[in-house]
């Protein structure tokens, strides 16, 4: 079955899994700038990485078949100075120019900290002014449901349109909340973190495949890069139909990202 | 909880039949890491971790007959304040809120 993976860092990934996401059916994938497991020390570093996310990572997935997109940002892990974030946020004019980029992501909070939320608020500025697609990062583990919280609050202050705005990480706790204030959701499949795919199918039971979606946010950590096809395994085991498993794997990803002219999911 | 939209089309009886091997391996590895940390007890140690605290609490959860179960769990897992805070303290998060004024 084709499907899309929205949310993956391929930066931090093999070769090995562009060829076992394409026999997978994968045909098109977006990637948000994020943390790289160790702070950069400059804003060139920076500079590079958004040459990798526009110029080589795209090449690499073209090699088997998936149409590679991306998300620029200062992630929040790295937002705690907000002077050299800055820095870095002076780079994005640029780069949005480059015809793989959908957007502003992912932004976010991580510990729910002051400096993290000025500049989520500078980037939700910068993308309502040049109005851009929103990809949010929702905090990890204790701290996510009050993030999530802060960051939905943060985002009705600005005339940004939830249904441009995807909050990423949901769980249970917080699924709900997102999809009443009109955002779109993202499921991500994590071994241990975040949802199993088990939990993201129990999810689409509950509250339906309305502006929800899942990703595998594959990285350099504890993730699976086939971790969508397993859900579309699980909702297929559950003898859910083809429709439903279309529909959060493929449809609804091409429907968000498609208000981008830019996104292509190749699945003609 | 929400209406279900999207029903999962198994029977009750399907569903234990295709988890309950697993959800029986799970429940035995949280047994085996409770007595893993009793074993692992040294002088010095705090009594309870906040942590083992947290789990012993959410245990009691999914027992209690009241469903929703997962949500509930996050919900007692989770910091429940609404401020930011002045700084962060680190990058990574350890599951449940640690007790005020710990540092963790």
């Amino acid at each position: 079955m084709t499907y899309i993976d929205p949310h993956i860092h391929m930066v931090s990934r093999t070769t090995d899994d562009y060829r076992r996401m394409a026999l997978a059916g994968c045909t098109a994938i977006t990637e948000p700038a994020f943390w790289a497991g160790f702070d950069r020390s400059s804003p060139q570093g920076f500079f590079d990485y958004y040459r990798q996310l526009t110029e080589s990572e795209p090449a690499r997935a073209a090699q088997y078949g998936i149409n590679h997109h991306c998300w620029l940002c200062v992630n929040p892990k790295e937002a705690e100075d907000p002077g050299f974030a800055r820095e870095v946020m002076s780079l994005l004019p640029e780069f949005l120019e480059r015809s793989n980029v959908l957007g502003i992501g992912e932004i976010g909070l991580n510990k729910n900290s002051k400096n993290e939320m000025t500049i989520l608020e500078e980037h939700l500025a910068f993308a309502e002014e040049r109005d851009q697609l929103v990809l949010v990062h929702t905090p990890h583990l204790e701290d996510k449901r009050k993030g999530t919280l802060l960051i939905m609050d943060a985002i009705a202050n600005t005339k940004l349109k939830p249904d441009r705005v995807l909050i990423d990480h949901v769980e249970e706790h917080t699924v709900a909340d997102v999809l009443d204030r009109g955002f779109w959701a993202g499921m991500t499949l994590y071994p241990e973190t975040k949802c199993t795919p088990q939990r993201a199918a129990d999810i689409i039971e509950i509250y339906g495949t309305e502006r929800l979606w899942m990703n595998s946010a594959g990285d350099w950590g504890d993730s699976d890069p086939l971790a969508v096809p397993k859900a579309i395994v699980e909702l297929r085991r559950r003898g859910h139909s083809a429709e439903t498993i279309r529909t959060a794997t493929l449809e609804n990803p091409k429907t968000f990202l498609g208000q981008s002219p830019r996104f292509d999911a190749g699945d003609a | 909880m929400a209406d279900s939209e999207t029903p999962n089309p198994m029977s009750r009886t399907d569903v234990v039949d295709a988890y309950f091997l697993e959800h029986r391996a799970k429940l035995l590895d949280i047994a085996a890491f409770l007595d893993r940390v009793d074993r692992a007890g040294k002088a010095g140690d705090e009594a309870d971790d906040f942590r083992i605290t947290a789990l012993r609490r959410a245990l009691e959860v999914l027992d209690d007959g009241k469903g929703d179960r997962v949500r509930r769990v996050l919900d007692l897992m989770s910091d429940t304040s609404s401020e930011l805070v002045d700084v962060a303290p680190g990058k990574g998060a350890c599951g449940t809120p640690p007790p005020a004024g710990s540092g963790a």
